[in-house]
């Protein structure tokens, strides 16, 4: 499944919900679902410090696709990293250097996005990239 | 003027209050933030550019004129408003951030020299911290923190220990922004004054809730934003002791603040306007004058009852809700509550009352030390002004149960 077909799925998934409470008990549940970051990756060089939650983000290349693992101490957060986890899943670098991420807009949580909840996803997505072009080398 | 104060009709100055966020009636709790707009300073700002607007104190043109008649108006009213003895004393700043800064450099200058101290508290917003660390790195001087207890009270003992003969200045919030303590800043002054200290009084929360007078208080200095107290945004104040702005250096060279100007040599224009270089937010300044206006036709005894009823039964109402603990439990405390609540993390909660059309602020609140010193790493704050009701603090309550429901 290519990263555009699991947004769609994300979408699809999403549209089932009515009222925005629905929409966040499933990211929240999300949330809780997404394994728990390995501790000992937990360093301050996985951090990515926002102003109102955190975020550890880390990568490794197996096979010539990137796996992610992340965490946040937001439950919210933490569940949009799991939609991110989700899309990004099994991909190559170049495929995730040539993402057009738009699942987060169309299922209305754009707003998480913004630069004025500083709340690490926006430095994440930035960093997940960085990742795939730092890897692209290596594949 | 009759004074008066009845919140239901207070309310109706305050044209945002009957907007809907989310589909819902606006519940706005981050007063702490930034402060709601009467209709009468909305007015004013567009009076003043529908009918005046003209730079000040260059024209002799009528629109200048009137302008600058505006202008200065605000200032006396601002003396009134914190009682200082003489209108020179009133700065005009961009705020309370601006007036920090100003002081850090124009007092930093002169009075601090290498291995003299300077004291903050643990509670301190990052603008009462940073301004004074640029200051102390550049001076080889020390910055010293006089610390607080479990209740978010500065422990007096150690404050008046760490006073010394090297103690140069002492700047201190008179209302903690996070915790809502209110500091007994008149006592911590003349404790200052003793070793020869300079005061500074960090009002930015107060002067939105508390009478300020500089006379009675006898602080060196003070600093607050209109932003707070009701009025436009860009616009602040510092009060300074006259003897003492007379002889420190202006801190931004421009227009305005100059007497005369040559390539050679420049002399200085005679305070206030020493400190006001370049155009300022004339708009602002000029509305300011409505908002003091605004604060002046109410019942402050009123008001502060009913702050404190606020107060007293958001904290009762918070305190039932299992696994809540508010920080900052302060004898002497404003309407700001502060609160973590177990296992869950504030952002979380902040995102999920806002869908419900509750307006609070979560994270650090800018005393990053202070979120350290409690091993938090942030909170959720209500904060309320006089238009707050008690049916809003229920709002609070049902929506955080709520949020509790879907979040544990």
């Amino acid at each position: 499944m290519s990263i555009a077909e699991r947004q769609d799925e994300v979408v699809e998934e999403f549209s089932m919900f009515e009222d925005w409470m629905d929409k966040y008990e499933h990211l929240i549940s999300l949330g809780k679902e997404l394994p728990i970051i390995d501790e000992a990756k937990k360093q301050d060089n996985n951090l990515i410090k926002g102003c109102q939650s955190r975020v550890w983000l880390d990568a490794q290349l197996q096979d010539g696709k990137i796996v992610f693992t992340a965490d946040s101490d937001a439950i919210i957060t933490k569940g949009i990293i799991a939609l991110m986890i989700r899309v990004f899943t099994d991909s190559s670098p170049q495929e995730i250097i040539a993402s057009d991420l738009t699942f987060i807009d169309e299922i209305g949580l754009k707003e998480h996005l913004s630069p004025t909840r500083s709340n690490g996803l926006v430095s994440m997505i930035k960093q997940m990239k960085m990742y795939a072009i730092a890897f692209q080398t290596q594949v | 003027m009759t004074k008066v104060f009845n919140v239901a009709k207070v309310r109706e100055d305050f044209p945002i209050l009957k907007r809907e966020v989310n589909g819902k009636t606006l519940v706005y709790l981050d007063n702490g933030a930034t402060a709601q707009k009467p209709q009468t300073v909305i007015d004013a700002l567009t009076k003043y550019y529908t009918h005046e607007n003209s730079n000040i104190h260059r024209g002799v043109h009528t629109l200048s004129q009137e302008a600058t008649s505006a202008y200065e108006l605000t200032r006396e009213k601002i003396q009134g408003f914190i009682n200082a003895p003489e209108k020179e004393s009133v700065i005009f700043t961009k705020g309370t951030t601006d007036g920090i800064n100003l002081l850090a450099f124009s007092l930093g200058r002169d009075f601090v020299q290498e291995g003299d101290e300077i004291i903050i508290s643990a509670m301190e917003h990052h603008s009462n911290i940073v301004p004074w660390q640029m200051l102390c790195e550049q001076k080889k001087a020390v910055l010293k923190v006089a610390p607080i207890n479990q209740r978010g009270e500065i422990i007096l003992e150690e404050y008046k220990k760490l006073l010394n003969p090297k103690t140069k200045l002492v700047s201190i919030v008179h209302i903690s922004n996070t915790l809502g303590t209110i500091n007994p800043i008149q006592e911590m002054i003349a404790m200052a004054h003793e070793v020869g200290a300079k005061f500074i009084v960090d009002a930015a929360q107060s002067a939105p809730h508390l009478k300020i007078d500089v006379q009675a208080l006898d602080c060196d200095f003070m600093v607050f934003s209109m932003h707070k107290v009701f009025g436009p945004t860009g616009v602040g104040f510092l009060y300074g002791k006259k003897e003492l702005l007379e002889v420190i250096p202006p801190y931004q060279g421009g227009g305005d603040m100059i007497k005369t100007v040559t390539f050679e040599k420049t002399t200085y224009n005679e305070l206030p306007h020493k400190f006001e270089a370049g155009t300022p937010n004339i708009a602002a300044g000029i509305a300011t004058s409505a908002a003091i206006d605004y604060m002046n036709q109410l019942d402050w005894n009123a008001v502060h009852l009913h702050e404190k009823e606020l107060l007293d039964y958001a904290t009762a109402q918070l305190k039932l809700i299992d696994g809540l603990r508010i920080i900052g439990e302060a004898k002497e405390k404003a309407s700001v509550i502060s609160f973590v609540i177990d296992g869950v993390h504030p952002y979380d909660v902040g995102v999920i009352i806002d869908k419900m059309g509750i307006a609070v602020r979560t994270g650090h609140h800018c005393t990053q030390p202070l979120m350290d010193w409690f091993k938090i790493p942030g909170t959720i704050r209500a904060s309320f002004a006089f238009y707050n009701t008690k049916e809003e603090v229920d709002l609070l309550v049902v929506a955080l149960k709520r949020a509790l429901q879907m979040l544990r």
